[in-house]
């Protein structure tokens, strides 16, 4: 079984989309749009993320699932460290966190 | 593959036997062989860490402090915790029983990757090294949890190199981790499915995802101790606007999966060791398999259980209450299971059943206190007492050590070649069993009672407690140096074994004792489910 | 067991392994899992990150302003050039052209020395500004500006960056010497799975600043 042979055309796309994306979350980056700023570049940042995993790290060519079930279970796991651990921050009221 | 004679077994090549230099076991990649590497070294840092707990027993003979200053008593249970849990509970089972079977137990010439097989050992000997040299040099006294802002500012002692010390041997886990689960998803033998592989391996599989999800973790939260403690600046001190519960929140997401590590092998090997004698398939194999993977996801979502006093939001402790009531439903199923698959069995009291049977009894004792303190307001009143030491005891000790004699005691005849002095064993685990009996469940009493843990100095009325505890301990103490003593002993005069002496069913049996350097003279091609005690070759 | 003429069939070929694919997905697996405990281990510091920043927002602004969006922006743009230099690598060698692929795998490892460069540029100039945390400490802030939450945002910002510049160092030397052998010519269409596997390394290094970039540089609209 040989591993997929993915085309030179679809890295150079894939980088000039990431490159695209960087200059678009520079750019509004510095226009103020209150909290949807930190949406914004996130969301960004989530969409070269991806990029980089499925082409650069050849994801979408994976002929295993359990290539997905890691990625997917350690940015889930991720997510559980920062999620229960808030759970903890966002309800101490104000005798909380100093200054929160 | 025919059981072989075994007079011929003492000269024929197997993997101790094929080169006896230090370089050939120093540079092996034998997974076998770094096995017995690790076997060697765990147990010398456990006779460390008991050393460390007889000086502890030492001291609360008395109420007052009289055997050792405060400060040295500090550091007594900082090591013992250290030792113990580091160096010695965590990789126990999966790096000796572990490296050893698991290859064997899928059909396998070895792990994925034996260098980095081999490059566990040597982080786990260089930080194992590193924290004797620690020891040696003055100790640490935070605490095994390492709490800021005694452990960031105010101790005195060797913190920066104890961290080092477990960081290194945290990689040890993190390899081990990863090679054991692209074994399992990658090596197994043909017709070795999922759903026929041992329960060990489940066990194992399950512990392998706690070590490569949680180990990081404690990493990074150990580091920031570090660089707090050397710069002097204030991720976790209030006074610099940091908050010492965020270092509980990253340690205890770490520490509590960690006691899953010490408990998922031990649990897998009493699968294995009751099912052999009672000479039927496990009750619920896939409940069993899938309790295991419950156990590893429930376990992440429980760590706050550890901070209900620490300041933390009582919102997010009511979560974490409730989430560590579930925790348990996965071990009781195994507990249930186990005991099922006993009934109507055909019971043989071997020596490794007993210390299975002992871990079944003594597990569930520690596993319904841990749902006495889940709950929140006992916890209150519990926290920081004996009652937890107990707790966590009869779970580490009652549970996971006996878990690993039971198995050290299984798969013995298979690692080399020999049969111990059964009597001897029997004596071994009775006197365990009464030891530790004697030595922790008076600690319950004495945690409702009040006595806190972490003082080397109590009240009198505690005292009878305490001797009590201590006497236990003694006896405790020898039963861990009669198997020290018989199982060496066995390697030159004990019986020398056959392939498969209990007649049990795993692919690990059907090949010699001890087994040649690639496991199986061809690559077994399974056909069989797990425990089928049919699919067994005639005896002869 | 293999016979000599079985493995010239398969070079590189380890005798554990019954054939090169359960080799190459091992391998690919393992160096997967990896990465997933350093997710974790970034993790730790993003979670340390996400509680301050939502305690104290406003001091995180005012940190950032004080980054060097220029440098910063500078820098992201050579890990993307670079992760492209190393997906392209693995086509070259994929499709034979072994000496191509080393070239430019030592070019994206160079971009990784360029980008330390920029890094070293812009920790000294957090130093002669004041902004390091602790006794150095004397950036110049407006009256009654939190202060102390300010240098928590430098502190995180030096030990996320600093982690972040550790991992880059490893896989500089991972793709040189990963280079350097295919250079000489040790990897073929039929087995260059190192050069895949450390390439998941070094994207993975870039994915980790995809996300830096964001939470430290751009937290404020104002630059200073």
């Amino acid at each position: 079984m040989s591993e997929h042979i993915v085309p030179r055309k679809t890295y150079y796309i894939v980088w000039a989309l990431l490159m695209a994306l960087m200059i678009i979350t520079a750019a509004l980056s510095r226009v103020p749009l209150g909290e949807w700023n930190t949406v914004i570049a996130l969301a960004i940042a989530t969409v070269k993320a991806l990029l980089v995993l499925l082409f650069f790290m050849h994801l979408k060519y994976e002929n295993y699932r359990i290539t997905w079930v890691a990625v997917i279970g350690g940015f889930f796991w991720l997510f559980l460290l920062l999620g229960l651990t808030m759970t903890d921050y966002l309800t101490r009221g104000p005798s909380g966190l100093a200054g929160h | 593959m025919s059981s072989t004679v075994t007079t011929a077994a003492v000269e024929r090549t197997n993997y101790l036997n094929v080169d006896y230099s230090l370089k050939s076991w120093l540079l092996t990649t034998d997974h076998k062989r770094i096995a017995i590497l690790y076997m060697l070294s765990i147990t010398a840092m456990f006779f460390i860490g008991g050393a460390a707990a007889t000086l502890i027993r030492l001291e609360l003979l008395t109420p007052a402090g009289d055997l050792m200053s405060s400060d040295t008593y500090n550091k007594m249970f900082s090591i013992h915790g250290i030792v113990m849990v580091f160096f010695f509970l965590i990789p126990s089972i999966p790096a000796t029983l572990g490296n050893f079977l698991v290859p064997m137990m899928i059909g396998a010439k070895d792990l994925a990757f034996p260098k980095i097989n081999l490059a566990s050992w040597y982080m786990y000997i260089t930080g194992a090294g590193l924290m004797l040299y620690v020891i040696a040099t003055g100790g640490v006294d935070t605490g095994w949890t390492f709490y800021p802002p005694f452990s960031s500012t105010y101790s005195n002692t060797h913190v920066i190199a104890a961290i080092i010390a477990i960081f290194i041997a945290g990689f040890s886990s993190i390899f081990t981790g990863f090679n054991f689960i692209v074994t399992i998803h990658r090596m197994r033998a043909p017709g070795m499915t999922w759903s026929r592989l041992p329960l060990f391996i489940w066990g194992h599989y399950a512990t392998s995802v706690i070590m490569v999800l949680g180990t990081p973790v404690v990493a990074i939260a150990l580091s920031l101790i570090a660089l707090e403690r050397a710069f002097h600046l204030g991720i976790f001190d209030p006074r610099m606007g940091g908050d010492p519960v965020l270092f509980q929140h990253l340690f205890w997401f770490y520490s509590h999966p960690a006691v899953y590590i010490m408990i998922l092998p031990s649990m897998a090997v009493v699968s294995e060791v009751v099912s052999t004698f009672s000479r039927k398939r496990v009750f619920g194999y896939y409940a069993v398999a899938l309790a295991s993977v419950m156990i590893a996801v429930i376990g992440f979502l429980v760590w706050a259980h550890h901070m209900f006093v620490a300041g933390i939001s009582p919102y997010a402790a009511l979560v974490f209450s409730l989430l560590s009531y579930f925790v348990a439903v996965p071990s009781a199923i195994k507990v249930f299971n186990w005991t099922a698959t006993m009934f109507k069995g055909s019971i043989t009291l071997s020596t490794p059943m007993l210390y299975s049977m002992g871990f079944i009894g003594l597990f569930t004792m520690g596993g319904m206190t841990g749902l006495f303190v889940a709950s929140l307001g006992v916890d209150v009143h519990v926290h920081d007492t004996y009652f937890i030491i107990a707790h966590f005891h009869y779970i580490m000790v009652g549970g996971a050590v006996m878990g690993y004699l039971s198995g050290i005691h299984f798969w013995w005849p298979k690692m080399t070649g020999r049969m111990y002095p059964e009597v001897w064993g029997k004596i071994a685990a009775g006197t365990i069993f009464l030891g530790f009996n004697l030595t922790f469940f008076p600690q319950f009493v004495l945690g409702y009672l009040g006595m806190p843990r972490r003082y080397h100095a109590y009240p009198e009325e505690f005292q009878v407690l305490n001797v009590m505890s201590t006497a236990g301990a003694s006896i405790l103490a020898v039963g861990y140096v009669l198997p020290l003593i018989y199982l060496m002993w066995s390697l030159r005069y004990g019986k020398v074994a056959e392939d498969n002496p209990y007649r049990a069913t795993g692919l690990e049996w059907r090949t010699p004792s001890p087994p040649p350097t690639e496991n199986f003279a061809e690559t077994p091609i399974v056909t069989w489910d797990a425990y089928d005690y049919s699919s067994l070759p005639e005896e002869d | 067991m293999h016979d000599s003429a079985h493995v010239v069939e398969q070079p590189g070929l380890r005798h554990h392994f019954a054939d090169m694919e359960q080799q190459r997905a091992s391998a690919t697996l393992g160096m997967w899992v990896f990465l997933v405990t350093e997710i974790m281990f970034f993790g730790g510091l993003f979670l340390a990150y996400l509680v301050y920043r939502s305690a104290h927002f406003g001091a995180f602004a005012i940190g950032s302003e004080h980054m060097d969006f220029w440098l910063g922006t500078i820098n992201t743009v050579i890990l993307l050039c670079s992760s492209l230099l190393v997906a392209l690598s693995v086509h070259a060698v994929q499709v034979g052209k072994t000496k191509l692929c080393a070239v430019l795998l030592l070019i994206a490892a160079l971009c990784g020395v360029g980008f330390l460069g920029v890094k070293g540029v812009e920790y000294y100039g957090h130093y002669q500004e004041g902004a390091v945390p602790g006794p150095y400490w004397h950036l110049d802030l407006p009256q009654g500006t939190d202060v102390q939450n300010v240098q928590m945002f430098f502190y995180i910002y030096f030990v996320m960056t600093g982690l972040h510049a550790i991992h880059v160092t490893i896989g500089i030397g991972l793709l040189a010497v990963i280079a350097w052998f295919a250079w000489k010519g040790r990897y073929s269409p039929a087995y260059h799975n190192p050069v895949h596997v450390s390439g998941l390394y070094w994207h993975f290094v870039d994915v980790v600043w995809i996300f830096l970039y964001p939470l430290l540089y751009l937290i404020s609209a104002k630059k200073a």
